[in-house]
C-alpha cells in the first residue's frame, strides 16, 4: 500500500526490541497462560490505550500481513482507527475492516463474532494482566500462587458473588482456567467472548505494556471459565436482537438515541453486522 | 515413640547471640493435645513455627509421618498446611480473610482442595458454624463485624473444616476476656475430643493447659526444663522454674 513513513524502521520499533518481544512471545506461548515479563517501550500512545497489544503487534507483522484494528467490538472508533493507521504510516501494510480477511486483528474488549482461523492471529491489549491483583494485592505472593497453582483464593471470590447476589456478578475479565494449569485474566472481553477461547483455531496473544507482562493461549488450547457444579458459567447477553441486522446471537451494546430514555441494541462487531445487512439487502 | 504423627529431635536455634531453642525434641500421638508452656521470650512461638514448617531450625529435624518436614518442597508443604494441618493465631485477624463473608472463610479451605459444589461448600460452613457457636445468620455477614470471640472461633472453625489431623494453636485465648476464654476452652475441648485431633496449642496460661492438655512441655529460655503428664506436672513440678510457675497461678 503505502510507502513507510521515511526514517522509521520497519513498524516503528527497533529490530532488537522486535526480537526481545518475539523471545517473550515463544515462551508465553510455550507455557500457556503463564504471564512472562518484559521490556515495554515507550510507544507513541498514553497507557491504556493498547500500547501491550501495539508492541505485540509490531514485533508480529510483517509486510504481507493485512491488519484489523477493534475497540468495543468496532473498526470506527477513535482507537482502532488511530492504531490502524499508525502501522499504515510505519509499516505501510494493508489495513481491512473484515475479520475473515485480515491476518493479524489486534482487539480491545472483544472477540470478532466470526470464528477465526489457524493463519490468523489475535493480539489482545489488556490493562491488568494478573487476575488475582483484586484479591492479592502482594506481586511476589500472586507469583507463588501461580507457581503452586494454590486459586482457592478465586473461588473463594465467586463464592462471595453468589452468597451475596444470588449468581456469580463478574460480566466481564471472568477469570480462566488455560490448559487445566495457569490461572488467566482473559482481558476484559464480556463473559460472553469466554467460551471463544476455548479451542481456538487462531493463535491468541495478550500484551499489557503498563504491567510489562506478555501471555498467550496456543491455537486448540482448553481454555475453562471458572464455575462451580451447581451455578455453572453463563455467558451473559442482553436478551433482545439487533436492531440493524436481527442477530439473536451476538453481543449486543445498548446505544442511547435520545434524552427522552429512548435507546436501541446494536451488534458490538461492526463487520459482522454490516456483513449482514449489506447481505439482507442482497437477497431484498 | 510409637503412634507418633508429629517428631522432633535436636532442635537448635539461635537469633544472633540469641537462643531461642536448643536441642529441643517433642513428639506429639494421633489423639493428643500437648501444652507448651513457659514466660514471655522462653521460645514457645518459635518452636511452634518451626514445627510448623514456617522456620527452618540451624539444627535438628521435625518429622510429619516420617517425612522430613523441612526437607519437602515448598509446595507439599502448603498442601500439608491445607489438608492434614492446621494453624490457629493468636489474633484472628492473622488467620481470617477480613473482606471476606464468614461463610467465604469457612468454605476457602474446601475449595482450596478442589470442592466445586457451592451447595455443599454452604452447608458446610453452616454446619461448622453451627458447631462454633456463630448464629447461622450472620454467615454472610463479614468478619470485622464480629466480637474478638466470635471472630475466634470463626477462625478455629474454617481450619476445622477441612478435618485436619494435627492442629498448631498460638495462644488462642490471649487477648480475650475470662468468661470468653472459658467458653472456647471449653470449645476446643469439646471439639478435639470428638474429632480426635492432635493438638500444638502454646499457651502462658497454666490452667488452660491444666484444663485441655494431656502432656505439658515448659520451656525456658529455648530449653524444654520439663515435661510430662499435664497432671503430674502441675501437681509435683520437679524443676524449680517449673515450680516458680505453678506457684504463681493467681487463684480466683
Amino acid at each position: 500500500m503505502n510507502a513507510p513513513l521515511a526514517g522509521y524502521n520497519f513498524a516503528y520499533l527497533d529490530e532488537a526490541t522486535k526480537r526481545m518481544l518475539r523471545r517473550t512471545i515463544l515462551k508465553a506461548v510455550a507455557v500457556p497462560g503463564h504471564q512472562i515479563p518484559f521490556g515495554a517501550r515507550e510507544m507513541p500512545l498514553p497507557y491504556g490505550w493498547g500500547t501491550g497489544g501495539i508492541q505485540v503487534t509490531a514485533a508480529i507483522l510483517g509486510p504481507a500481513d493485512t491488519l484489523k484494528v477493534i475497540d468495543q467490538g468496532a473498526d470506527d472508533t477513535t482507537n482502532a482507527i488511530s492504531i490502524r493507521r499508525f502501522f499504515t504510516r510505519v509499516a505501510g501494510v494493508a489495513t481491512t475492516e473484515r475479520t475473515e480477511e485480515a491476518t493479524i486483528i489486534q482487539t480491545r474488549h472483544r472477540i470478532p463474532e466470526a470464528a477465526l482461523r489457524e493463519d490468523q492471529i489475535l493480539v489482545y491489549q489488556v490493562p491488568q494482566p494478573e487476575p488475582l491483583s483484586k484479591l492479592e494485592p502482594r506481586r511476589a505472593e500472586t507469583k507463588r500462587l501461580h507457581a503452586l497453582a494454590d486459586y482457592g483464593l478465586m473461588h473463594v471470590r465467586l463464592y462471595e458473588d453468589i452468597a451475596r447476589l444470588g449468581h456469580i456478578a463478574k460480566a466481564y475479565d471472568y477469570p480462566v482456567m488455560v490448559n487445566g494449569r495457569y490461572l488467566m485474566s482473559p482481558s476484559p472481553i464480556p463473559a460472553f467472548d469466554n467460551p471463544k477461547m476455548h479451542r481456538m483455531a487462531a493463535l491468541q496473544l495478550f500484551g499489557a505494556g503498563r504491567e510489562k507482562r506478555i501471555y498467550a493461549i496456543p491455537p486448540y488450547t482448553e481454555v475453562r471459565s471458572l464455575d462451580f457444579e451447581d451455578h455453572p458459567f453463563r455467558p451473559i447477553r442482553a436478551p433482545q436482537a439487533c436492531a440493524l441486522c436481527g442477530s439473536r446471537e451476538s453481543y449486543l451494546d445498548e446505544v442511547i438515541t435520545d434524552d427522552r430514555g429512548g435507546r436501541v441494541f446494536v451488534c458490538s462487531d461492526t463487520d459482522y453486522c454490516g456483513t449482514r445487512v449489506a447481505a439482507q439487502k442482497g437477497v431484498a | 515413640m510409637t503412634g507418633a504423627l508429629l517428631t522432633a529431635e535436636g532442635l537448635d536455634l539461635h537469633f544472633g547471640a540469641i537462643p531461642a531453642l536448643v536441642d529441643v525434641a517433642i513428639g506429639v500421638a494421633e489423639g493428643e493435645v500437648v501444652a507448651i508452656v513457659g514466660e514471655s521470650g522462653s521460645g514457645k512461638t518459635t518452636l511452634l513455627r518451626v514445627l510448623s514448617g514456617q522456620m527452618a531450625p540451624d539444627a535438628g529435624t521435625v518429622r510429619w509421618l516420617g517425612q522430613d518436614v523441612h526437607a519437602m518442597g515448598e509446595a507439599a508443604r502448603r498442601r500439608l498446611m491445607r489438608t492434614d494441618w492446621g494453624f490457629v493465631h493468636q489474633n484472628p485477624r492473622d488467620g481470617l480473610r477480613l473482606n471476606v463473608s464468614a461463610g467465604g472463610n469457612v468454605g476457602e479451605r474446601l475449595m482450596a482442595v478442589g470442592a466445586r459444589h457451592y451447595g455443599n461448600i454452604r452447608a458446610q460452613a453452616l454446619e461448622w458454624l453451627a458447631k462454633v457457636e456463630v448464629d447461622a445468620a450472620r454467615i454472610d455477614d463479614l468478619p470485622r463485624t464480629f466480637s474478638g470471640g466470635m471472630q475466634q472461633r470463626l477462625q478455629i472453625a474454617r481450619t476445622l473444616v477441612t478435618r485436619p489431623r494435627l492442629v498448631f494453636m498460638d495462644e488462642p485465648t490471649g487477648g480475650l476476656d475470662v468468661s470468653v476464654q472459658a467458653r472456647l476452652l471449653d470449645l476446643i475441648r469439646g471439639l478435639s475430643r470428638e474429632l480426635g485431633l492432635s493438638v500444638l496449642i502454646v499457651t502462658h496460661d497454666i490452667a488452660a493447659a491444666r484444663l485441655l492438655a494431656d502432656r505439658i512441655l515448659v520451656m525456658r529460655r529455648g530449653r524444654v526444663v520439663e515435661q510430662g503428664l499435664t497432671d503430674r506436672v502441675l501437681d509435683d513440678p520437679q524443676h524449680p522454674y517449673t515450680q516458680l510457675l505453678v506457684s504463681s497461678v493467681l487463684a480466683a
